[in-house]
């Protein structure tokens, strides 16, 4: 996984609530290796549509979306994160998440900022009547700022927030702790109803 | 944050089956120890990165597959597939299984279906396990009682390899379904009247539990479809305290514990219901006796309506989308396709009250039925109701995901208007600019007779 420190880059404002991973990426491309790139699909069936504001200058060139309430929400693929990734988006700015694209863009080295309505509104505001507008997301001081100097305080679970600073996935920590796993095994397997094998 | 092990402190249910599975806590995060783990053919990511690393799956025995997603419904064959892409995503699962020694259903047993029609179906899921699957309708396995939840192909691949997972706790939603619900009012119904209640982001990092006279009424199977749509409010996972009901349908299911092993889960599982003082960190109520047949009319799953009202006002973009101005009443509504199936109705309660609308009359316009197993579609043969099906015109096919997702080829065309028992109408999922419509079995069957939105209690 690339690690994350500090981003400034450009911003896209996307007003729609509810935006769903199906949109982020249709279901028909799930089937490709990871190694052949999916920044391709990305919202691929908005591709055509001129008032899309990844389609119009200079959004075209965002690493940054600013989006609204409930953002990838529905199918758990990991192909929505995929292609936000191989599109070059580093973070994705929301009043909330649908809870599966969260965590995967945690997993894939993109920052997934939770800042309230209000504060997410006046973004997009602000991305709309400034075309290329650069926002900075820094997670060491876990703050949005503002050309002008303008700071939005927002946090990362500690637990994720180190392991996307180091740029490492937590695969490693965890086999690391398989004694203690290998343990509450031995203890569980004795427990009434515990999950016998198949 | 609930959630914290506080001994004799009143516990919900998600409490109990979250503090029993915690093998360390690390900052905000919780190791959990994962007892099943469900694969299907879509899960090559996470196969493909665990080889990249030279890793093994750590417990194939308590991993279970079944390909679903990508499976042609029209035979068992994977030639069958439309594609040489979509071909190759069954076989790989295939291949994935065999390599790794997991225990599967393959393309061709009876038993294969959909991953969450056959976990409770072969008592593969029960009550107090903490069950994962690379998709985010895994809140269905939450209706015996578990604790089951989504997950990404990274979470796959960090569950193959060490059967753990890092989660925060969760906050907690009580939704009280009180009263009776009233004659051609499914369980389909009450759950798509709590996602218009509460917004497709309204459970958003809550695990949300079922409970009230109105649940307690229903069979597990009506239980599966209520759990089945929680992603559709943003919920991490929905869950149903055991019961009686819960246990009459697990006993004797093939991966059940069987005989003395059984006495002792079954006491350990009557522990399971949460305490009468348990805390929530937010509650609901609906009173199910209001409620009528309701219909989709936009683009989110919260876009529902009862079938007797008129389209409401909202977002443009999914009037725009569905060709449908606000105030234009539903029923009537001219439909073009009608789909059967999928992991929210598919089992065989289902497919009987489609068949109960269906007998004696015919479809007017193109419908399938996708039974949810290979064990559904046996016992709705044994029972008569593929002849229904097939007398009416209907297409009778193999069990899988089909038009619900639409990746194996099951598609519908461009501003076609489907009427659909899946889970999802957002732009798109059934095809390319299809319009789609989500409703209960026996709405669908009516929307398929009627050939328009029908009122399944006129007819």
């Amino acid at each position: 996984m690339e690690k994350f420190v500090s981003l400034t880059a450009l911003a896209a404002p996307y007003e729609p609530a509810n935006v769903d991973t199906d949109q982020i990426i249709p279901a028909r491309f799930l089937k490709f290796p990871r190694k052949d790139g999916y920044g391709q699909f990305l919202f691929h069936d908005l591709a055509e549509d001129p008032d899309f504001v990844l389609n119009r200058e200079p959004y075209r060139e965002a690493k940054i979306l600013v989006a609204s309430r409930n953002f990838g929400c529905g199918s758990s693929r990991e192909g929505a994160a995929y292609a936000f990734h191989d599109r070059g988006f580093r973070s994705v700015i929301a009043p909330s998440f649908g809870d599966i694209f969260y965590n995967n863009c945690l997993k894939n080295g993109i920052v997934p900022v939770r800042l309230s309505e209000q504060e997410c509104a006046d973004l997009r505001a602000l991305l709309a009547k400034s075309p290329g507008t650069q926002l900075t997301v820094d997670l060491v001081s876990q703050e949005v700022k503002e050309p002008g100097g303008k700071a939005h305080r927002f946090t990362v679970d500690s637990f994720y927030r180190e392991m996307l600073l180091k740029g490492v996935d937590e695969l490693g920590l965890t086999l690391s702790l398989l004694p203690e796993i290998e343990a509450f095994e031995r203890a569980y397997a004795a427990e009434p109803g515990s999950g016998q094998m198949l | 944050m609930t959630s914290t092990l506080a001994t004799g402190s009143p516990r919900s249910l998600f409490e109990k089956i979250w503090d029993r599975h915690v093998v360390l806590r690390r900052e905000g995060q919780c190791l959990l120890y994962v007892d099943r783990h469900i694969i299907h053919d879509g899960s090559f990511h996470a196969f493909a990165s665990l080889a990249r690393r030279g890793l093994k799956v750590r417990r194939p025995g308590q991993t279970f597959g079944t390909p679903d997603h990508y499976v042609p419904t029209v035979s068992r064959s994977p030639a069958d597939a439309p594609t040489v892409e979509i071909r190759r995503m069954v076989e790989t699962f295939s291949g994935n299984v065999r390599a790794h020694g997991i225990p599967a259903f393959e393309l061709t047993d009876d038993r294969q279906g959909i991953v969450h029609i056959v976990g409770p179906e072969q008592g593969i899921t029960l009550p107090g396990f903490v069950l994962v699957c690379g998709d985010s309708h895994t809140s269905t396995h939450g209706a015996l009682g578990a604790l089951a939840f989504g997950i990404g192909q990274s979470e796959n691949e960090h569950v193959l390899a060490t059967q753990t997972l890092w989660q925060a706790p969760q906050k907690t939603m009580l939704i009280l379904v009180e009263g009776k619900k009233l004659d051609h009012v499914s369980a389909k119904d009450i759950i798509l009247a709590i996602i218009a209640k509460i917004g497709a982001g309204g459970a958003v990092q809550h695990v949300v539990e079922y409970a009230g006279a109105a649940i307690r009424a229903m069979s597990v199977e009506e239980r599966l479809t209520v759990c089945n749509m929680s992603i559709e409010a943003g919920a991490r996972a929905g869950m149903v305290a055991p019961d009686d009901t819960t246990f009459a349908y697990l006993a004797g299911k093939p991966f059940a514990p069987q005989g003395a092993e059984w006495e002792r889960a079954l006491r350990y599982w009557k522990t399971l219901p949460s305490d009468p003082e348990a805390r929530f960190d937010a509650e609901v109520t609906l009173d199910a006796s209001r409620l009528e047949p309701m219909v989709t009319w936009g683009t989110s799953p919260e876009h529902a309506a009862p079938i007797s009202g008129a389209v409401p006002q909202g977002p443009a973009r999914a009037h725009e989308y569905m060709g449908l101005a606000p105030e234009t009443k539903l029923e009537g509504l001219k439909i073009d396709r009608v789909f059967i199936g999928s992991c929210t109705n598919s089992r065989i309660e289902d497919l009987r009250a489609a068949a109960a609308v269906v007998r004696g009359r015919k479809a007017c316009i193109p419908a399938m039925v996708v039974p949810g197993s290979g064990l559904v579609k046996k016992q709705a043969e044994a029972e008569g109701l593929d002849a229904v099906f097939r007398e009416a015109g209907f297409e009778w096919r193999h069990a899988g995901c089909s038009m619900c997702v639409g990746i194996n080829g099951d598609l519908g065309r461009p501003q076609e208007r489907i009427a659909s028992t899946s889970n999802r109408n957002f732009e798109g999922r059934q095809g390319r600019g299809v319009r789609t419509h989500l409703m209960s079995p026996a709405m669908a069957a009516a929307a398929a007779v009627c050939g328009r939105l029908t009122d399944v209690r006129k007819l």
